[in-house]
């Protein structure tokens, strides 16, 4: 009953915050002082007035804003997202097209950053004080202000032009027909932008998990449990672990957010065909319609991390599920 | 006599403490020296001594051109460092502007009443409900390429986070013991804030303001990388990093690897100043 209504009040604020984000995007855009025009017809194939009306009568440019939203959120409702002006698609497609490749990078990131962004956490207070702590404190301190793209960078240098062991570019191999790409070159293509993401995304949540973990071992309870004559690893297994999953799993989904940006970065260096390098194309081609639909796309996408985070609190920690029925 | 007492032991703690935390203010005016010199030299330099010139194209690091040239023979070491500078600079004005929301936006929530604090923290929801660099894509994009567009961006999107940590600070501050029992002895709101509430949100202030610099920086990279920030005839380290994108299969490694280093050098500096700085104002840290 409480869960319910706890589930119905973070669903109303997540509807709110999209609509924003949709309105904000969308007045945005309208600001921008560039012609999408100017932008679409390139200097290369010169087309005449009256082919230049007839283009903007078929966007609907010379529309008035209003009229635009209004049509816009209307086909919306019906799943509709208006068609991309520089790629001649359905904008759901290609957002679907693109999507799959992006989750998969952001997906196997994700899990990978995270689990061993905890494990090293862990290890690094377990071990504190020690040669391996440092080490790994000294690890996280640089990744964490280093850019993402020249960690991409080096490691395309590294792996592809000095060992050559993975592919330079790309999604796929070039000149293969789509339906005659397999899993596996796409499952080659994406090591290196998915290792980008992974090494530096542990940073945050190893220096988070190694914090919180200190302060446990620190605790009368570690130290009780240390005089009974539990091991360091008993003493972590039976006390830190249930005490610091929760705030790494919020972490972890909270970090979607900044995975969205760096698969944004990551996919242009890579040349990697999925979301962000759409999003960037659609940002520099002004191209409306993709590019808002990729903003509520991203939001959505972070909402929904957000909200899994926000019912797997209930599930983690039993003190929450508690307050909760007896609220 | 127990003033005495009082002042030989306040002394002993003084003295005992001054080792470290010279040592610790020696490191923070190290690092801003460095800075400062960066900046300084962006300013400085002369444009033709990272012209083009043909001759010297392509070359490997020396000691003449220490971060090598690049296909055109222009310096790399100089176009790193104006690049730095420039970095530097539209990090300081939009962390600055930024942290200046975050503290009105901060007090604001926390003091002006319940429907207020909720429409900040929606809009700070908002904020962070779009991944951070689509956001700033799309704001620098709107106001046009260049410097401006940069600031502006960075300026609008980095303050959620520092003013949930001040709202957070006075919504403390106020409630606590003393700011109550100060209302109760009948000081004035202004005695109050000045006297209790500001000596708590200042210290917070500043050492999320200078640590709100190292995001800027990298955020100013990152979208100029992208092609939605600096201009290409600008030197920056985006642009810089995003040329060598070209020349990698070539071989060129120290176009990628010193000015993104060299980057990382500042950002790292910056993390020093901050948590430095942390340490000597928290109480609880202090004599650590």
């Amino acid at each position: 009953m409480h869960l319910a209504a706890y589930i119905g009040r973070t669903l109303i604020r997540g509807v709110g915050l999209l609509v924003a984000v949709v309105l904000v995007t969308f007045v945005l855009v309208q600001a921008s002082p560039i012609d999408p025009m100017e932008a679409y017809v390139t200097a290369e194939n010169p087309v005449s007035q009256e082919q230049r009306d007839a283009i903007a009568a078929y966007w609907g440019l010379n529309d008035p804003p209003l009229e635009r939203l209004e049509k816009w959120v209307s086909a919306l409702a019906h799943g509709d997202m208006g068609t991309s002006m520089y790629y001649r698609q359905p904008v759901t497609e290609v957002i679907r097209v693109h999507f799959m490749n992006s989750l998969m990078l952001m997906a196997v990131a994700w899990i990978l950053s995270g689990f061993f962004g905890f494990v090293l956490g862990v290890v690094a207070a377990a071990y504190q004080h020690t040669r391996v702590d440092k080490f790994i404190k000294v690890y996280c301190l640089l990744i964490a202000s280093a850019p993402t793209f020249w960690i991409g960078l080096l490691i395309l240098m590294v792996f592809a032009v000095w060992l050559g062991w993975f592919p330079l570019a790309l999604g796929t191999p070039i000149g293969k027909e789509a339906a005659a790409v397999t899993l596996g070159d796409r499952l080659y293509h994406l090591v290196l932008p998915a290792l980008t993401l992974s090494v530096t995304g542990i940073s945050q949540i190893a220096l988070h998990t190694r914090q919180k973990l200190i302060d446990v071992l620190n605790s009368d309870y570690a130290v009780f449990a240390a005089a009974r004559g539990e091991t360091k690893w008993q003493i972590v297994y039976h006390h830190g672990l249930r005490n610091i999953l929760l705030p790494a799993v919020t972490l972890q989904f909270g970090s979607i957010s900044e995975l969205f940006g760096g698969s944004v970065l990551a996919e242009t260096v890579f040349s990697y065909t999925g979301l962000g390098y759409v999003a960037v194309v659609a940002g520099t081609k002004l191209d409306l319609p993709l590019l808002l639909g990729i903003a509520l796309c991203s939001g959505f996408f972070v909402f929904v991390g957000n909200l899994t985070a926000n019912l797997l609190y209930p599930l983690i920690d039993p003190q929450i599920r508690e307050g909760m029925t007896h609220e | 006599m127990s003033n005495t007492i009082c002042q030989t032991i306040k002394k002993s703690t003084f003295f005992w403490q001054f080792n470290l935390r010279t040592r610790t203010l020696a490191a923070i005016a190290g690092a801003f020296v460095i800075l400062t010199a960066i900046a300084a030299a962006g300013i400085l330099i002369d444009p033709a001594s990272y012209a083009p010139q043909f001759q010297q194209k392509n070359l490997a690091p020396s000691l003449t051109h220490p971060f090598g040239t690049d296909w055109m023979g222009r310096d790399m070491f100089i176009r790193t460092v104006k690049g730095l500078s420039t970095s530097l600079w539209i990090g300081l004005l939009a962390a600055t502007v930024s942290s200046v929301i975050a503290v009105i936006m901060g007090v604001a929530a926390a003091t002006m009443g319940r429907r207020t604090d909720s429409f900040i923290l929606w809009l700070v929801d908002l904020i962070q409900g779009i991944p951070h660099l689509i956001l700033l894509m799309l704001i620098s994009f709107v106001l046009g390429k260049g410097m401006f567009g940069v600031w502006m961006g960075v300026a609008l999107t980095h303050w959620p986070i520092l003013a949930r940590v001040i709202r957070a600070e006075v919504l403390a501050v106020r409630n606590s013991q003393y700011v109550l029992a100060a209302r109760k002895l009948g000081s004035s709101r202004w005695k109050i804030a000045v006297k209790h509430i500001m000596p708590h949100v200042v210290p917070q202030y500043i050492v999320g303001l200078i640590l709100l610099f190292p995001h800027a920086i990298l955020h100013e990279a990152s979208i100029t990388f992208l092609g939605f920030g600096l201009l290409p005839r600008e030197p920056a380290v985006g642009i810089i990093l995003s040329e060598s994108m070209r020349y990698l299969t070539a071989g060129m490694w120290w176009l990628t690897v010193l000015p993104g280093a060299s980057l990382l050098m500042m950002v790292l500096l910056f993390d020093q100043i901050g948590e430095n700085l942390r340490t000597l104002m928290n109480p609880s840290s202090a004599q650590e």
